[in-house]
């Protein structure tokens, strides 16, 4: 059991802070990218879950940065951490480079990422650091009521006459990316050496695709596809992600001392 | 009365400060900044209140990880303590989730009393108004994190819900 940082071997440490940024990118571009539907989702209470879950994840975000300059004790803060790269160097999943698109897109995505991330979460709920361990203690009890309303919905859009074709249309469009949240890290073998990520964690996405098939065979979907180069799962970001990264860091470049 | 023989008057055991007594009883005076009928303390947000001669360390649990409330609540308990004339900090912590088990009766009474029905397992949520179980989820997602959305069929009154976590 690790409780702070400086115990770490520098190559974990290094280890440790390029898992804690893929995970603080993740939530930060997912609620960032969700919170455009504020205001304009297809109906009142879907405005407020989906504004409130995109604030869950920017608060867990916002916890991750925190323990990610913590680790990394560079200087920047989690606010420099969080607005002050250029998009090259952000390291969320390609998944979260699709634009938010219609409902069906946002939350076929939101469903795929969800169900990625809570079984990420599960895993690392073992980790021996113990910092890490504890901020995914309190994540995992908020991110069940996200699990539990995407699946709700994602069935019933998949029902639906109208909206079926548009959620078969997002699988066609985001399905070969939903693999890579759970691509394995470049630094994957020195974390579950220093216990970090427990022996299982390389195999979470082969157990999250499996774990996805009863509900895809039950809604007569077509599986998901191989996710192709998965060593380039956190690269490569896309035109939609760059006009995100012009919004999310705007107030920032207009004054560095606003608070979130 | 500490008896010449008490194992603080021996010096054997350091006699609690008793600005920590008071640094308690204040606490349970600053209330939640939108359930002004609840305290922290019934809230179950303080793990812990360190005093030394020279400082105050008050360590609170977040109820959400992203609760905006969280930098109004540090700085009302900064300002609750300022009267105990020692430099203070406050801190979050996420050494123990904060669970929905945290809430004190005398905190669940305070949230019935705002209108929020207090956790419960789904099935046993009752409305704060009327206290009748024939009540139904609009939303699991309500105007703040931590609230979902229900309808009272009885007294046809739509309420909030402390979500269980």
């Amino acid at each position: 059991m690790t409780t702070a940082a400086s115990d770490l071997l520098p190559a974990t440490r290094n280890a440790l802070a390029l898992l804690l940024l893929a995970m603080a990118d993740d939530e930060f571009v997912i609620g960032f990218s969700d919170s455009e539907w504020t205001g304009i989702a297809p109906m009142l209470e879907e405005d407020v879950a989906m504004s409130s879950m995109a604030q869950d994840e920017l608060g867990h975000a916002q916890a991750l940065y925190r323990l990610l300059a913590d680790v990394v004790e560079d200087g920047r803060d989690a606010d420099a951490i969080a607005f002050d790269r250029p998009p090259e160097a952000y390291f969320h999943a390609r998944l979260l480079d699709h634009p938010r698109g219609d409902w069906a897109q946002t939350i076929t995505r939101r469903f795929l990422y969800d169900t990625a991330d809570s079984a990420r979460l599960e895993a690392l709920s073992e980790s021996s650091f113990e910092p890490l361990r504890e901020i995914v203690a309190k994540i995992r009890r908020e991110e069940r009521y996200h699990v539990m309303h995407m699946t709700t919905w994602f069935e019933r859009l998949a029902r639906g006459s109208d909206s079926r074709p548009r959620l078969l249309d997002a699988l066609d469009r985001i399905g070969p990316d939903a693999g890579t949240v759970l691509a394995p890290l470049p630094s994957a073998l020195a974390l579950e050496m220093a216990g970090i990520v427990p022996a299982r964690f390389g195999g979470l996405a082969a157990a999250w695709r499996t774990s996805l098939q009863p509900t895809f065979q039950r809604l007569n979907l077509p599986p998901l596809p191989v996710t192709p180069a998965p060593d380039r799962a956190r690269a490569d970001h896309s035109d939609s992600f760059r006009w995100l990264h012009g919004e999310f860091t705007s107030v920032r470049g207009l004054d560095r001392s606003a608070t979130w | 009365m500490v008896s010449a023989m008490h194992p603080f008057a021996l010096g054997l055991v350091p006699a609690p400060d008793p600005t920590e007594a008071r640094a308690r009883t204040i606490l349970a005076r600053v209330h939640d900044p939108e359930i002004p009928t609840v305290s922290i303390v019934d809230l179950g947000l303080v793990h812990d209140v360190r005093v030394t001669r020279d400082h105050i360390t008050v360590e609170l649990l977040p109820t959400f990880v992203g609760c905006p409330a969280l930098d109004v609540i540090r700085s009302t308990v900064a300002d609750a303590l300022a009267v105990l004339g020692r430099p203070i900090d406050v801190e979050f912590t996420f050494a123990v989730p904060w669970t929905t088990e945290r809430l004190t009766p005398r905190g669940r009474d305070g949230l019935k009393a705002a209108g929020i029905a207090p956790p419960a397992d789904a099935g046993n949520v009752r409305c704060p108004y009327c206290d009748s179980g024939q009540v139904a989820m609009d939303s699991a997602f309500g105007p703040t994190l931590c609230r979902s959305l229900f309808y009272c069929r009885d007294c046809r009154q739509p309420f909030e819900q402390f979500k269980t976590v």
